[in-house]
């Protein structure tokens, strides 16, 4: 472009500028298609789906005992689930981030890995790791501890695929605090105790809270995994999801829509909890 | 109860790298002794092994009769205050002042006491119960003073304080702490890179440089009396002149200065002239040692920095008195004389440390370090 300002044709120029209008507003309308098709109306599809029958297959869903069994156990497994992670994220977190040692990286790279392997994969694993002829078996055997096709390898697996998601969240707002508020700390005459439960964690608690958040969102939704060394035993170790699945395969298609309508209403309210902490987040960051 | 506080042959290596090698000196009982260098010159690394937040490699430290090498953080009882005042932000003015007593589990009431105590010491009274992000930064430097102090130290260890302020407010708050240190006396160790900063607050001063101790003195000492050419460049400015010893000069090109070291002739030297020290005879007055050219005149205020090329080649600074300098322009010819000149061994003679000026190497013409 030359520095000479070449006059345009008032014409001209609103013609450019309704053109620039139509592509913002076609970028638009792709953008909100897009969303709606993927996201907005498969959900609609099960909600609809769901309650369209009336309130008696609801009610029927959730007085059968295999369902009230089934959100019972995801209850158990996520509960579990999110307070082992959230313990050791915090303290694998920590180490990463405070502690220079030999394999750190190695180590960094490794909290990864659930993200990579596929559920299945990690289901199989722990099959051969527990199940009949495998490393472990004998020891619980031998104790009369049932591993696989029970509730302790339905919550290892999804302990397993839940492990990043704390760390993940922890670990930058660690990086970011830095080690003087914990100096200053120890040097007021605080022990290490006393500096990380009034110190370190409470400048730690949001990026844990999301970590959390995002945890129970994944424990609560996983099949994969959980399908495979479940053994879905009916009333016994069927989850929610994998109750979804034989309501299906079964042709119960109204009660496993209610069930999965209520599983998408709590990862709903979970997600929307997850907005507020990140924006609460970035508020306290921006003061 | 204020401390002397002693540190010996103190030794810190991190691998390879010797941050602080066989630092020893002695703080009095409730004086200020700054530690001073540039950057990189382990005084940060001295304070925080005092703090116990760093593990000495080798030496020992002792406050009052006590040894501390070995101790926890926690048992030394030091008030540290950090650059970036390190305030525990998700809590109020008065929840960061009470934590140290709140930590040693004072009873409630004494608590609250000892916290409007401070709070009146550093005027933060109507700010209690802000928090850290709605404090301005003198005022959050304070509230950090206040929370180290309450829980009554032995000794107050403040690491580059002012470092994170603009230059108003460094100003105050270092007039500020003066005040206060006046008032409750505690031993303090002040490190800093700003040599204004010690030579206002400090009783005596130890200059650091590489890991090493250059010289313990008073600031009139080190000021005036360097130690070694490190000290002569680092404290206060410089106009450095290479050339060699002759019968009690330095002569360098075809000038000579007098210099009161006595260094073996012939030996090759740098003579150290502060800019004060450097006098303009101006109007055909008589006498100096060279003859120059002004180069630039920048107005002080009371006195002016005059940039003078001497018929050598060699570029000096003198700051002069306005009313010195009738008459004199730019491209004015002047007679030049030097008092006070010191000399260095060149094989001493340090760098100036970053931010201070660089030596200029072509031709070897004379630097000024600021």
């Amino acid at each position: 472009m030359s520095d000479i300002a070449v006059p345009v044709a008032p014409r001209d120029a609103a013609l450019r500028r309704r053109r620039r209008r139509l592509v913002r507003a076609g970028l638009l309308a792709a953008c909100l298609t897009y969303l709606a098709l993927l996201l907005v109306a498969p959900l609609i599809g099960v909600a609809w789906t769901a309650l369209e029958p009336g309130w008696g297959v609801v009610r029927g869903t959730f007085s059968h005992p295999d369902v009230l069994h089934a959100f019972y156990l995801t209850a158990i497994i996520t509960a579990i689930t999110v307070v082992v992670t959230g313990f050791f994220g915090v303290v694998v977190a920590w180490v990463l981030v405070r502690q220079r040692f030999l394999g750190r990286g190695l180590l960094n790279a490794l909290v990864d890995t659930p993200f990579a392997l596929s559920p299945v994969t990690v289901g199989l694993a722990c099959v051969l790791l527990f199940g009949r002829g495998g490393w472990f078996h004998e020891f619980f055997a031998a104790r009369g501890i049932q591993i696989v096709f029970a509730l302790p390898s339905m919550v290892l697996v999804t302990i397993f695929i839940a492990i990043p998601f704390v760390i993940r969240e922890v670990q930058p707002v660690l990086e970011e605090i830095g080690t003087e508020e914990e100096d200053a700390s120890r040097t007021l005459g605080a022990s290490v105790t006393q500096t990380f439960f009034r110190v370190t964690l409470p400048n730690i608690r949001w990026g844990l809270l999301y970590g959390v958040a995002l945890s129970t969102a994944r424990s609560m939704g996983e099949i994969g995994a959980v399908f495979i060394v479940s053994g879905l035993i009916m009333g016994r170790t069927e989850t929610a999801p994998l109750y979804i699945w034989r309501a299906l395969e079964e042709r119960q298609t109204a009660s496993a829509y209610v069930v999965a309508l209520t599983l998408a209403a709590v990862s709903i309210v979970i997600l929307a909890a997850i907005e507020w902490f990140k924006h609460k987040r970035i508020r306290e960051d921006e003061a | 109860m204020s401390e002397p506080i002693r540190v010996e042959d103190l030794t810190k290596r991190f691998g390879d790298f010797e941050a602080v090698r066989d630092v020893t000196f002695t703080a009095e009982a409730g004086s200020i002794t700054g530690l001073l260098g540039p950057s990189g010159s382990g005084k940060s690394t001295v304070l925080r092994m005092i703090a116990g937040l760093e593990t000495p490699t080798a030496g020992r430290i002792w406050m009052g009769e006590e040894e501390h090498t070995h101790k926890s953080v926690q048992e030394r009882r030091v008030g540290f205050v950090f650059q970036h005042y390190a305030l525990f932000r998700h809590m109020t003015v008065e929840q960061n002042v009470a934590f140290g007593l709140v930590v040693r589990k004072m009873p409630k009431p004494e608590q609250l006491g000892r916290v409007d105590e401070l709070l009146e010491l550093v005027q933060l009274g109507p700010f209690r119960d802000r928090y850290p992000d709605q404090l301005s930064g003198g005022q959050r430097q304070r509230v950090a003073l206040a929370r180290a102090l309450a829980p009554r130290p032995g000794v107050l260890l403040l690491d580059e304080p002012f470092g994170a302020l603009d230059a108003r407010v460094r100003q105050e708050l270092r007039r500020w702490l003066d005040e206060l240190h006046r008032e409750i006396g505690v031993t303090s160790l002040l490190v800093t890179h700003d040599q204004d900063e010690v030579l206002e607050l400090a009783n005596k001063v130890v200059v650091m440089h590489e890991g090493r101790v250059e010289q313990v003195g008073t600031p009139n000492e080190i000021y005036n009396e360097p130690a070694t050419a490190f000290v002569a460049g680092f404290v206060g400015s410089a106009n450095i002149l290479h050339g060699h010893m002759v019968g009690g000069h330095v002569q360098f090109g075809e000038h000579r200065v007098a210099v009161s070291d006595r260094l073996e002739e012939g030996t090759a030297a740098r003579a150290y002239v502060r800019p004060h020290d450097v006098l303009v005879l101006a109007n055909g007055r008589e006498g100096g040692i060279a003859e120059a050219t002004v180069e630039r005149i920048t107005m002080l205020g009371w006195l002016s920095r005059v940039t003078l090329q001497l018929d050598g080649g060699e570029v000096l600074t003198a700051e002069v008195p306005n009313d010195e300098l009738e008459g004199v322009n730019l491209g004015s010819r002047v007679r030049v004389e030097m008092r006070r000149a010191r000399a260095f061994r060149a094989s001493d003679a340090a760098a100036p440390a970053e931010g201070m000026g660089q030596e200029r190497a072509a031709g070897d013409l004379p630097a000024v370090t600021e």
